[in-house]
């Protein structure tokens, strides 16, 4: 598929789950800031068959959705992460489902809030209070791969489309689909599989890897933080209980992990999310477990943060529930493409290919 | 620095999927030098689920999926050699036993021309009037005595190197500029190192190189690897131009040679 985008949102970046390799030198990881939303989007739409396959790459949306126009081809689409208001040619659709796109069609996302001044959508169906939803195709948005990704990293200027957020009238392309994509259509993600986003929930978080130079962590897993304005792909600045260290906050520089919670001198923590740079100099609390990082990247500026602390072992068993609901989800998706169709096949039938200029018919007939 | 019978690192967790293995506290040559070590031991013989490393002045961060780690190195026996429980964290450690630092003789050295005239130089009077040295004496003392890079961070292809001469130490500017041109060589208190991509700093700029630190579009898209040595050649403006010509080819390679040899 071709896709114009007619207006770019605030902040639409490609993103797959990062660039993995390079932290070595420097080089940032970016990817979506919520994983498992990129992931259950891309399994809706056919997409990472092949498990060695690199991940699909999506449009993250931040706050502000695009407004999108098929010019050309065919495939399916789901929106997942933010509940967020979709329209399909003015129709809203479900999300967290996958949905049949052909040329001509025009997708339009609410702005990320129940007050939208260009839209009638109907009343709820656009407020969500998150902040980043997933746009994935079948085949992936296909840009091309700069150091093994094809995630935005907009600092550095590189990878995704042009190294930067999307705008009005560039033009995307879509990967090879799986071969199955057309069958994906209506496939939908049960809620009980869908990450957890609720903004209520403590974040559960590992101590380390200095939680040692803290003079105590009670005032971090008991206080409640509210996230400061300055808050994006880089790291969230979180305010609250003052933290207090035992020797100053300076570190000799070392590497910084997604969820990492730094905190400088102020006793302020900072929590380090999908853009930020590879290694640091303060001390460094605890680490949020991987299945939670997206629970944060959902939350908006002025929403609260509690932090619950548990085990390495615990954070473990999360990662591989999370994993299982991915596996389930495969399951469902081959249940769904191998369903009793209602209608019944063809038993013959002829069609026309043309290779290089030249028509040829082409017959068949179904053999018991 | 505590550390554990056999010289161990402490071992510390960095989330789920991380571990790191810290060598020292502070910044010295003998602890990157086992940084390294166990770095390239591991790129050698990774384990599964290894994703990737990130080597600090005296850490080495080891980032890996834990759920292949964990299972496959159970369903490979470790528990039959008694590892089960901590499989990962056993396997780490034991490989940083009996590290063997880099010999003198395997040590990489990649010669950075830099220009240090003219508007390449802005801040090369201030450096000399502030160390009472000529200009041309803070050339030679910069480009005199070679800089080992200890690691990369802050932006990609930023080196943190070592081993400037102390007489050049000279503080950051008061007001720091706000767009720094890739390339761009500068002295920052006791450090030096070289801008690899436009960003705003507070540092001397005392010339710039024409070698492209950083080139997404290039393989490699970065060539300096941390526990190499960097040696500044001087060269004048019109060999500037001709090798910043030469260095936007995509097939550039930078030369890197043996330290010994370099001599």
């Amino acid at each position: 598929m071709r896709l114009l985008i007619e207006k770019p949102g605030v902040f639409t970046t490609v993103q797959d789950l990062g660039r993995r390799g390079w932290q070595m030198l420097g080089v940032p990881v970016a990817g979506a800031m919520d994983p498992g939303a990129l992931r259950m989007g891309n399994i809706l739409v056919g997409n990472g068959e092949d498990p060695l396959a690199q991940e699909a790459a999506g449009l993250e949306i931040t706050v502000v959705g695009p407004w999108i126009r098929v010019l050309e081809g065919e495939g399916c689409f789901a929106v997942t992460g933010a509940e967020v208001g979709v329209m399909k040619n003015g129709v809203p659709v479900a999300l967290w489902r996958a949905h049949r796109l052909a040329a001509g069609d025009a997708i339009a996302f609410s702005v990320f809030s129940p007050l939208d001044p260009s839209l009638d959508f109907p009343e709820g169906s656009a407020f969500g209070g998150r902040a980043r939803a997933y746009f994935c195709v079948s085949g992936g948005i296909d840009v091309p791969m700069v150091m093994g990704s094809r995630s935005t990293y907009t600092q550095g200027k590189f990878g995704g489309h042009q190294g930067r957020a999307l705008r009005s009238g560039d033009i995307l392309v879509t990967g090879a689909p799986s071969v199955l994509w057309a069958e994906c259509d209506g496939l939908e993600c049960p809620p009980g599989l869908r990450p957890v986003r609720d903004p209520s929930v403590a974040l559960r978080a590992i101590p380390g890897p200095q939680d040692d130079l803290f003079t105590e962590e009670g005032a971090f897993y008991s206080g409640e933080y509210v996230i400061t304005n300055s808050a994006d792909r880089m790291g969230y600045r979180l305010e609250g209980p003052a933290i207090s260290h035992k020797n100053g906050a300076d570190i000799v520089s070392d590497a910084v992990s997604l969820g990492s919670v730094q905190v400088p001198g102020h006793g302020q923590p900072i929590v380090m999310l999908a853009d930020r740079q590879t290694t640091g100099g303060y001390a460094k609390i605890a680490t949020i477990c991987s299945v939670d990082v997206g629970n944060l990247a959902q939350r908006l500026p002025g929403q609260k943060v509690r932090f619950a602390k548990i085990t390495l072992d615990e954070a473990v068993a999360l990662l591989r529930q999370e994993e299982d609901h991915f596996r389930q989800m495969r399951h469902l998706r081959a249940a769904w493409r191998s369903r009793p169709k209602k209608f019944d096949f063809r038993r013959e039938g002829a069609f026309l290919v043309r290779v290089e200029g030249k028509a040829h018919r082409v017959e068949w007939e179904r053999l018991e | 620095m505590t550390s554990g019978p056999k010289n161990l690192p402490r071992l510390l967790h960095s989330g789920e999927s991380c571990i790191v293995l810290e060598f020292g506290d502070g910044i010295d040559l003998g602890v990157n030098a086992r940084v390294q070590a166990l770095r390239k031991k591991i790129e050698n013989h990774p384990f599964p689920g290894f994703i990737e490393t990130v080597p600090t002045y005296r850490s080495l961060a080891v980032c890996f999926d834990p759920l292949k780690a964990r299972e496959e190195l159970e369903a490979q026996g470790l528990e039959a050699q008694g590892l089960k429980a901590q499989g990962l964290e056993s396997l780490l450690l034991k490989a940083s036993e009996d590290l063997e630092p880099n010999d003198k003789e395997d040590e990489e050295l990649l010669r950075v021309p830099v220009c240090y005239e003219g508007d390449l130089a802005p801040d090369l009077e201030r450096v000399a009037s502030h160390t009472g040295l000529s200009p041309g004496e803070v050339v030679r003392r910069h480009a005199g005595k070679d800089c080992y890079c200890y690691m990369l961070g802050f932006v990609p292809g930023y080196s943190y190197l070592g081993g400037m001469d102390p007489s050049l130490e000279t503080p950051r500017l008061k007001e720091p500029r706000e767009k720094i041109p890739p390339g761009s060589v500068g002295i920052g208190g006791k450090q030096t190192g070289i801008y690899p991509i436009e960003s705003p700093g507070g540092w001397n700029l005392i010339g710039s190189t024409p070698l492209r630190m950083f080139d997404p579009n290039r393989d490699p898209a970065i060539f300096l690897t941390p526990g190499m040595w960097v040696r500044f050649v001087p060269i004048d403006g019109p060999e500037f131009t001709r090798l910043a010509q030469e260095a936007a080819a995509s097939d550039w390679r930078p030369d890197i040679r043996k330290k010994e040899a370099a001599q």
